[in-house]
């Protein structure tokens, strides 16, 4: 087992991977900004090390501080959590090259997925079924990209090869409108990545997001945690995740389970991953591979009964799985609401101390969460200041435990989405289920 | 060793009527004794790397609630500390067995070097930022530190 983890993160992920550590008996080193002393984990992480200023740039993304921690403290691996720098396979490079264990894939493995048009190309030859697309980085000659695009029919979207996450993206209806969203794409690309590289896919109208959660050790055994839905999404960005996905065609769902525990094998994946996929008419089109622990990861352990953050340190200490495919059972439904620091209505950031901070309980109530009575919410970085979720023998009973738990909720000082919470949890279509990603905009009116 | 919980004990130990504290841990163990005739005291030298400190909620220990080393410079000073811009090992020497930068009560004028942080097998000259004399020198050499941890005093 690792003897001592550097969190190279903040906010409830730190405190969710802090936990994991004190499980099973790993020494915790907690690296903080100058803003956030105060965090939860940090006042019970083993040691703390401050690694810079405020800013993310100049600390949590800030590579030689990070190792530099991780050398004055004697640490035995990294984790990185998600978003900054944990699909940066630099780091992980550089992690590996310094003597400390990177909790996550190879640095190549991450290299393959961080670049979308490679991640494609080894998921179609492992198997795993695509979107309709260019099968490739799209070329200079308009004969061809036109010729592609009647291919592949339209609507098409443009896709940066280096971006992911809802960024560096074109829709095209018409083909007069092709070749300069091709161009404007190119540059935007370049300009936010560095990278113009672009492809082009089927425009799927109506999808709804569906991903799968695998663990790998990296010595050839990988299994899935069956999927979640997270079609509800603004900007790109999940506001509210269930498990498992209501109502899939259940051949294709099986089908793409297994083809996704098949691809890990054949790429040599370690750790934590999710597939993300797009769901139309009972068909699964790979989108994206998340290389990392991903916010939602409660609401699949929630139902299956896995530590995800316990088995990435198990794998990272060269240790199997805890299960094999054949114990994993999906046990009843799991909901989870992303509370962020906002206004409900307008979505304005609301940074600010929290005088007031009492969170549900109660049989199947989780809250993941790093804030106390007291704290305060730096401006710096994102919203995100805590994950309520339920989980219920089935699904109504864990929609009905939601709604029950957000009004217990209490967020004083500063506003929370909360209520938008309530209302969705409330929506008609929403509790029928499968409503696809476009739709909370549409329900918002944006 | 982690100085952070050093300089808790060491904080403890002058806040209270106690002479010297000794802590052990499995095989580990650290002990700070004030110095006898009561004046400025400095901790023994501490001979083992110190374990893990239980951990303690958010709530309830007061150590939790002493102040950060980074924060303050311990006892208050006259001058003006100088700051360690990046985490690293402090060194008082340009190089192991050489004489050491500055002693308390040198002179030194801005710019001049006063000691060095090492990170990732490079060394950096951290300089006077205003012509003084040393005041304190508030880390031992070969320790680590933190971003914004109070190296030397100035005044």
């Amino acid at each position: 087992m690792l003897d001592k983890v550097l969190i190279a993160n903040r906010g409830e992920i730190a405190l969710r991977i802090l936990r994991a550590c004190k499980e099973l008996g790993i020494k915790t080193v907690a690296v903080h900004s100058t803003a956030d002393r105060e965090l939860m984990h940090v006042r019970l992480a083993d040691e703390a090390v401050c690694i810079g200023p405020a800013s993310s740039g100049q600390s949590y993304l800030n590579i030689p501080s990070l190792i530099s921690a991780a050398e004055v403290t004697d640490a035995s691996a990294i984790h990185p959590g998600y978003g900054f720098l944990s699909e940066n396979a630099d780091f992980a490079e550089q992690v590996e090259r310094s003597g400390f264990t990177f909790i996550g894939p190879r640095a190549e493995t991450i290299r393959l997925m961080g670049d979308k048009v490679s991640a494609i190309e080894a998921m179609k030859k492992a198997g795993v079924p695509t979107v309709p697309g260019s099968d490739g980085p799209l070329g200079d000659d308009e004969g061809e990209l036109l010729a592609t695009a009647r291919r592949i029919g339209y609507p098409v979207i443009i896709k940066a090869a280096a971006g992911g996450g809802g960024r560096g993206m074109r829709v095209v209806h018409t083909e007069g409108h092709l070749l300069s969203a091709i161009t404007v794409t190119r540059t935007e690309a370049h300009s936010a990545f560095g990278d113009g590289t672009v492809y082009m896919e089927k425009f799927l109208e109506k999808p709804r997001h569906v991903e799968v959660q695998v663990l790998a050790d990296g010595k050839g055994n990988a299994i899935h945690l069956y999927d979640r839905d997270c079609s509800l999404q603004r900007r790109h960005q999940k506001v509210l995740e269930e498990a498992p996905a209501p109502g899939l065609d259940p051949d294709a769902r099986a089908r793409v389970l297994e083809s996704c525990r098949e691809a890990c094998i054949t790429i040599g994946y370690r750790g934590a991953g999710t597939f993300e996929f797009l769901y139309e008419d009972g068909e699964f089109f790979f989108i994206e591979m998340n290389t990392r622990v991903q916010v939602e990861h409660p609401v699949t352990e929630m139902v299956t009964g896995v530590d995800i953050v316990r088995e990435q340190l198990r794998i990272a200490s060269g240790l199997p799985l805890s299960i094999s495919q054949e114990q994993v059972e999906l046990n009843g439904h799991a909901f989870e609401c992303r509370i962020n620091a906002e206004d409900a209505r307008t979505f304005m950031p609301s940074p600010g101390k929290v005088t007031l901070y009492h969170p549900p309980g109660g049989l199947g109530v989780r809250m993941d969460s790093h804030v106390y009575t007291g704290y305060t919410v730096p401006p710096h970085y994102d919203s995100l200041i805590g994950k309520l979720i339920t989980w219920g023998v089935d699904r109504e009973t864990a929609l009905t435990r939601m709604r029950n738990a957000l009004d217990e909720l209490l967020v004083e000082g500063i506003k929370t989405n909360t209520e938008l919470h309530k209302d969705l949890v409330r929506d008609g279509y929403f509790q029928q289920g499968g409503v696809n990603i476009h739709y909370l905009e549409k329900k918002l009116g944006l | 060793m982690d100085i952070r919980k050093v300089k808790k004990l060491i904080e403890l130990l002058e806040e209270s009527n106690i002479s010297e504290i000794e802590i052990q841990e499995g095989e580990e163990s650290v002990r700070i004794s004030r110095h006898p005739n009561g004046g400025a005291w400095q901790p023994a030298p501490v001979a083992q790397p110190w374990a893990t400190a239980p951990a303690q909620a958010p709530a309830s220990a007061p150590a939790a609630a002493a102040a950060e080393p980074a924060v303050e410079a311990g006892p208050s000073y006259q001058g003006n500390a100088i700051l360690s811009p990046m985490v690293g090992t402090f060194y008082r020497s340009p190089a192991p067995g050489a004489k050491t930068f500055v002693e308390i009560g040198s002179t030194v004028k801005k710019g001049d070097t006063v000691c060095i942080v090492e990170a990732m097998k490079m060394m950096n000259q951290i300089e006077a930022d205003r012509d003084g004399v040393i005041e304190a020198v508030l880390v031992e050499d070969g320790e680590p530190v933190e971003f914004d941890q109070p190296l030397v005093v100035i005044s």
